[in-house]
């Protein structure tokens, strides 16, 4: 009989951290070859790519902590649904493409403020993947809450569509933030920032940015939550089917 | 025979050896005018070399690291290890001036100096690498590798890449 070992909680922090840049990064980089105009597929590739190469930071890290010998290509293409740790907004699909910048500049607005969080950690790894990420981070911010606010303050269709997006994936949006017993636990020891704080810059910069996009914020409505435990919406399995067949297909099949 | 092994040559020599290794997506900028190799050492007879990544997804960063190590290797010294280091995080402001110039005379308009961060230069001012002018806007915030905008020039109407500041 084996019994499971309690990992440091450090561990499921790079793992959390690792699963949200690859499944957006995954999502976005769906893009490519089909974005509206060929700047933004340029955009999308560039932004997936970035996200994915932090998740290969914080994954190479992971499987340092877990001492198993996993890569991090093991970590990403190996897993089952039931084993990420994103958040729900991250596996929503693309829709038009309203919903893939409202869910980049959701995801940016949260990114960025946790990064910087991060990037003052006492685990000194965790502290340099962060500050990395974070001047890219910092980029994307720049340009997805630009988007939001020329598509919302756009035309009456621009404004129509991004309301819409808006009022589909604000819900999700308070998951980010929503902390744990291991959150608490990491905040406590100064290897993580307190997530309240983090929730309240995202507020902040979301309402701001939605104001001067002239788009309303829904009120009221539950925060649709349970992607931190493992618990996802059916979209995860499609992406993990198309990100990992090839893993799945052909073992320890290499570039 | 490996002249290695009986006179180890000099980190000196080691860093005129890194300036030849051309970065594989600029050609015409080398590793070390990129500002990406933060480190030459002999550990007894094994030379580390430190590199740091420009953007973490960047494809070209496994192609640098082993070009890196092919090129020593192919100067005799065997025992070669590239080690990855994330801090400080590369900037632009590490593109020395002799890169910056290249990057100029290749047609790239080169960052603008001392950003911090992409953050504190949201507009910045971009001169033409093809006719001079400052009357230049940004066309799109990406272009052709992470690390390039792409934008165009008000007075000769031409396109051109600009080399973010970051």
């Amino acid at each position: 009989m084996t019994t499971a070992v309690k990992l440091d909680p450090v561990y499921d922090l790079a793992l959390r951290m690792g699963d949200n840049a690859l499944i957006l990064g995954q999502r976005v980089s769906e893009w490519c070859g089909h974005a509206p105009v060929l700047e933004e597929d340029i955009a999308m590739a560039n932004v997936g790519l970035d996200l994915i190469g932090q998740a290969k930071m914080w994954f190479d890290y992971a499987g340092a902590i877990e001492a198993a010998g996993k890569s991090a290509d093991e970590i990403a293409l190996l897993r089952d649904a039931r084993a990420f740790t994103n958040a729900l907004l991250v596996e929503q699909p693309n829709g038009d493409y309203a919903h893939t910048l409202m869910r980049q500049f959701l995801f940016d607005a949260w990114h960025l403020p946790m990064l910087k969080g991060l990037a003052a950690s006492k685990d000194e790894r965790i502290a340099e993947i962060a500050a990395k990420s974070a001047k890219e981070a910092t980029y994307h911010l720049e340009r997805s809450e630009d988007f939001v606010v020329s598509l919302g303050d756009g035309t009456a269709e621009s404004h129509d569509r991004m309301q819409a997006a808006l009022d589909a994936l604000y819900p999700f949006a308070g998951e980010l933030t929503l902390a744990d017993d291991i959150d608490r636990d990491l905040a406590a020891r100064g290897l993580a920032p307190d997530l309240s704080v983090i929730a309240a810059a995202h507020l902040a910069k979301i309402e701001a940015v939605i104001t001067e996009a002239t788009l309303k914020l829904p009120s009221g409505g539950a925060v649709r939550k349970g992607g931190k435990q493992g618990l996802h919406s059916e979209h995860l399995g499609f992406i993990l089917a198309d990100m990992q067949w090839l893993q799945r297909a052909y073992p320890g099949a290499e570039w | 025979m490996s002249a290695a092994a009986a006179t180890k040559p000099s980190v000196d020599d080691i860093w005129r050896w890194l300036a030849d290794v051309p970065d594989p997506e600029i050609p015409v900028l080398s590793v070390v005018d990129l500002g990406i190799v933060r480190g030459v050492q002999w550990k007894g007879n094994r030379l580390t070399i430190a590199v740091t990544p420009t953007y973490s997804g960047c494809p070209a960063t496994a192609v640098i690291s082993l070009e890196i190590a092919e090129a020593i290797r192919r100067r005799g010294v065997d025992d070669v290890k590239i080690e990855t280091c994330l801090s400080p995080a590369w900037s632009t402001d590490w593109i020395s001036d002799e890169g910056r110039a290249k990057l100029k005379a290749y047609g790239i308009a080169p960052p603008v100096a001392d950003a911090r961060c992409v953050g504190d230069l949201k507009n910045p001012i971009v001169e033409c690498p093809h006719c001079g002018s400052a009357a230049t806007e940004q066309v799109s915030r990406f272009g052709s590798t992470p690390c390039k905008a792409h934008w165009r020039c008000r007075d000769c109407l031409e396109p051109f890449d600009y080399f973010k500041s970051f």
